[in-house]
């Protein structure tokens, strides 16, 4: 390192080697990015936004909402998840009988306590999940016992991590999920619940809308920050409250005599919040859908 | 092996011809270090008190949270360093400053951007990319900013006279070239109207976070300390090849950091960055034997000096590059990834290295510059003790949120809410830390301003004299 150009030499292509890494090369592989196909199906993913729910990513990116939140889940890995579905002949005592009848078996022997606490005080309901398995072989020599049994049961395969636990999405986000997301709100910082899947959690309009506007309406001890100016406290018309009005507890709510209303942006950023939702198998991502 | 530079005839002409050019980009840097603190203290209230604010849109949370980063990273470490930067390639050079009126125009149009884009954070402008909020027109104004003043930078150092090349010039040479092209890479590609779809957006803006707040601070901090410590300690730099070795090593490791481990993207990007991760570790270890061999028999009394402000910021680095390897390895970042740790160590990488680093050197340099002692040195001292005190006490418990926040969101059986308010707890003392932080940097304020005043009132007193004076001798001549 004698002279300057022996500096912006090595400069120049250590830069420039991750620039064609790590700009140019995902630019290539996947900036010409089409829509996929839902696993088994024919249907395209993902779907356009409709008008509202566009305007409301802006409503998202300018409050920055993703200081807090991310759009991301994240999975450990995947498992097959037996389930009961029809007892046949059986009485529910019969089948727990039978079941524990089943923990000789030494396969079996690390998912005895499991299977015990799942059918402690059963009564009967069906669906019934037995139990999670990463093992496929397992998983269908149980379902083999299950059916000589004479009791009929389903192996799903379920994705598995903390995210899927908390119910924060059934699989975890692939890049195909953000194809029409402009910008992208990946997040980085979970203070607040992941919402990749909130248009499934929560698919009430009105109950987002109450908890831009007051969030300790919704979740008591919450540390989100109230968004009061994406709403407007009107005196109400005659004395009668607009179909558009927020229905809010007593201690929230506006004085007597006036309502409050969401301004467009508000009902834009709920229409964005209700699009949120990856929960469809794709091959990247499989999972075996309820019916 | 090399003295830090040889000595000659002009180093008074060559600082006054800095006056004005590090008068402009440290007085702007420290009002927006100020402002930036302030944005930050206020976004940590709010996490205690959601209530706090509330009702005043531009303060929401997710304005002034990204705002505070920009402003302390855009606002001050940018335009502090470039001042510095520009000062040490005039001495290394034993040359004045070339285009000297260039860095001021400059400095004005740099701070100027950073206010367009503070407001427009706040206004709700943002762009939505993590450290490239500014929107498009305030990202014009810095790149040219930039421009300019590396022109200059670049101008002093072609016409120099003394032709030794110094293991600082390699970092800072670097530096100069690796902000342009970062910035208008990701500016073009993410602040266009035909932004690539999907994740295409997340890597970019990654690389580019990575090869700023990562690659270029390092770049600039072990720069400038690899020049300060040797001059203060009054020996050489030891160990030029492994300093070389440091050097090679960061930029073309460090460069390919920065993907998160559970991104939803293509599988190879963040195996990359992992293994570049592991590869980092090589140039952290060679910088801080560089530093240790530089400094550990040096007999330098440091009670609050630049010294210490620098040692303090090179120990900084090492922690902060080892956190960020260690996010970046699969089994750890499965539990920090999301949390709160993330942002300790890039507060650290902000206000523990780059920050302490940029303090040292400018109590280091002004006085020179200026001809003129520290008007304040107490203050001086005081920032230093309540620097350091800051930190630690913002850093060390974000870190230690993030760990038992990530633990207990890992954990399905603990409600969302339980592993906030563990968070919470820490979060408060964090608070506290960011309370002297910016009682700190008030202090380094006060005295920049101080010493602004005293060269205003100095060139005013001699505007005065000189009108006074020729008319006198020009009445009694005609
Ligand atoms: C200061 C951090 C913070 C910011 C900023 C923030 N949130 Fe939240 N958010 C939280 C926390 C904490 C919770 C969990 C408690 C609750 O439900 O209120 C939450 C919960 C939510 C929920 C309910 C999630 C669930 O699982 O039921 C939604 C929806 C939501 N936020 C949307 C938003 C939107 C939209 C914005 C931007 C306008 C936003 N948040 C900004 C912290 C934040």
């Amino acid at each position: 390192m004698k002279t300057g150009v022996c500096v912006f030499l090595a400069a120049f292509v250590s830069l420039g080697a991750s620039w064609c890494g790590f700009v140019l090369a995902p630019v290539l592989q996947l900036g010409g990015a089409k829509q996929t196909v839902i696993l088994q199906t024919t249907d395209n993913w993902p779907l356009q936004r409709t008008g509202d729910a566009t305007l409301g990513l802006q409503v998202y990116r300018a409050n920055g909402c993703a200081a807090c939140h991310t759009e991301q889940v994240r999975q450990t890995g995947m498992a097959n998840e037996v389930t009961l579905t029809g007892l046949g002949i059986r009485k529910p005592e019969d089948f727990s009988a039978f079941a524990k009848s089943l923990f000789v078996l030494p396969e079996l022997a690390s998912y005895t306590n499991a299977i015990a606490a799942s059918l402690n005080g059963w009564n009967g309901a069906l669906p019934k999940t037995l139990f999670i398995t990463g093992d496929n072989d397992l998983a269908s020599a149980m379902a083999d016992r299950l059916k000589a049994a004479g009791v009929k049961s389903e192996t799903r395969l379920v994705a598995t991590g903390a995210d899927i636990a908390r119910g924060w999405g059934l699989r975890q986000s692939v890049a195909a999920d953000y194809l029409y997301d402009q910008p992208v709100q990946l997040g980085s910082l979970r203070a607040g619940p992941d919402l990749a899947n909130i248009g499934v959690r929560v698919p009430d309009a009105n109950l987002q809308m109450n908890h831009l506007y007051a969030p300790k309406s919704v979740a008591p001890n919450s540390t989100m920050p109230s968004f009061k100016f994406l709403f407007e406290v009107r005196q109400k018309i005659n004395g009668a409250a607009s179909p558009d009005a927020l229905n809010l507890p007593k201690e929230f709510a506006a004085a007597d005599g006036f309502e409050i209303v969401p301004k467009p942006e508000a009902k834009q950023l709920a229409a964005y919040l209700l699009s949120l939702k990856a929960n469809v198998p794709l091959y990247e991502a499989p999972f075996t859908p309820a019916k | 092996m090399n003295p830090t530079e040889n000595k000659s005839c002009c180093t008074n002409a060559i600082d006054a011809s800095l006056r004005v050019p590090l008068l402009a980009l440290f007085g702007g840097a420290a009002v927006w270090l100020v402002v930036g603190l302030v944005l930050g203290l206020i976004a940590g209230i709010k996490f205690h008190a959601p209530e706090f604010l509330a009702g005043c849109p531009l303060l929401t949370y997710g304005h002034v949270a990204p705002a505070a980063n920009d402003a302390v990273l855009y606002g001050f470490c940018i335009p502090a360093a470039l001042g510095v930067i520009l000062w040490i390639f005039a001495r290394l050079s034993q040359n004045p400053l070339a285009l000297p009126l260039v860095p001021v125009v400059a400095a004005h149009l740099w701070h100027l951007g950073v206010f367009i884009g503070t407001a427009g954070i706040l206004l709700g402008g943002s762009t939505g990319h993590t450290w490239l909020e500014y929107p498009r027109a305030a990202a014009v104004i810095l790149f040219t900013a930039f421009l300019l003043i590396a022109v200059s930078a670049a101008a002093t150092f072609g016409w120099r006279r003394e032709q030794t090349l110094y293991p600082s010039h390699w970092f800072l040479f670097a530096a100069l070239l690796w902000f342009p092209w970062i910035y208008s890479t990701a500016n073009l590609f993410l602040n266009s109207n035909q932004a690539p779809r999907g994740v295409v957006q997340p890597i970019i803006a990654w690389w580019f976070a990575n090869n700023l707040v990562f690659i270029w601070l390092a770049l600039v901090g072990v720069g400038i300390a690899f020049y300060f410590l040797p001059k203060i300690a009054g020996r050489p730099l030891a160990s030029y090849g492994q300093a070389l070795f440091g050097f090679l090593a960061l930029i073309f490791f460090g460069t390919w950091c920065g993907i998160p481990q559970g991104a939803p993207v293509p599988a190879w990007l963040p195996t990359v960055s992992s293994v570049a991760a592991g590869l980092t570790l090589l140039p952290l270890l060679a910088i801080l034997i560089v530093t240790v061999k530089t400094t550990c028999c040096a007999n330098v009394s440091c009670k609050g000096g630049s010294f210490c402000f620098i040692k303090f910021g090179m120990m900084s680095f090492l922690v902060s590059g080892i956190l960020y390897v260690a996010a970046a390895c699969p089994q750890y970042s499965r539990i920090l990834e999301f949390t709160w740790f993330g942002a300790a160590q890039t507060q650290l990488q902000l206000l523990g290295f780059a920050a302490m680093i940029l303090f040292g050197a400018i109590y280091y340099l002004l006085p020179l510059v200026m001809d003129k002692p520290l008007p304040l040195p107490k203050f001086a001292k005081l920032h230093f003790w309540l620097a350091i005190a800051g930190v630690l006490l913002f850093i060390v418990p974000l870190a230690i949120a993030g760990v038992e926040q990530g633990g207990k969101l890992a954990d399905a059986n603990v409600a969302f809410a339980d592993a906030n308010a563990v968070a919470l707890k820490f979060l408060r003392i964090s608070t506290t830390g960011q309370l002297l932080i910016l009682l700190g940097a008030v202090l380094f304020a006060v005295n920049i301003f101080i010493m602004t005043i005293q060269w205003k009132l100095g060139i005013a007193k001699t505007v005065i004299a000189y009108i006074k004076s020729p008319l006198e001798t020009s009445e009694v001549k005609s």
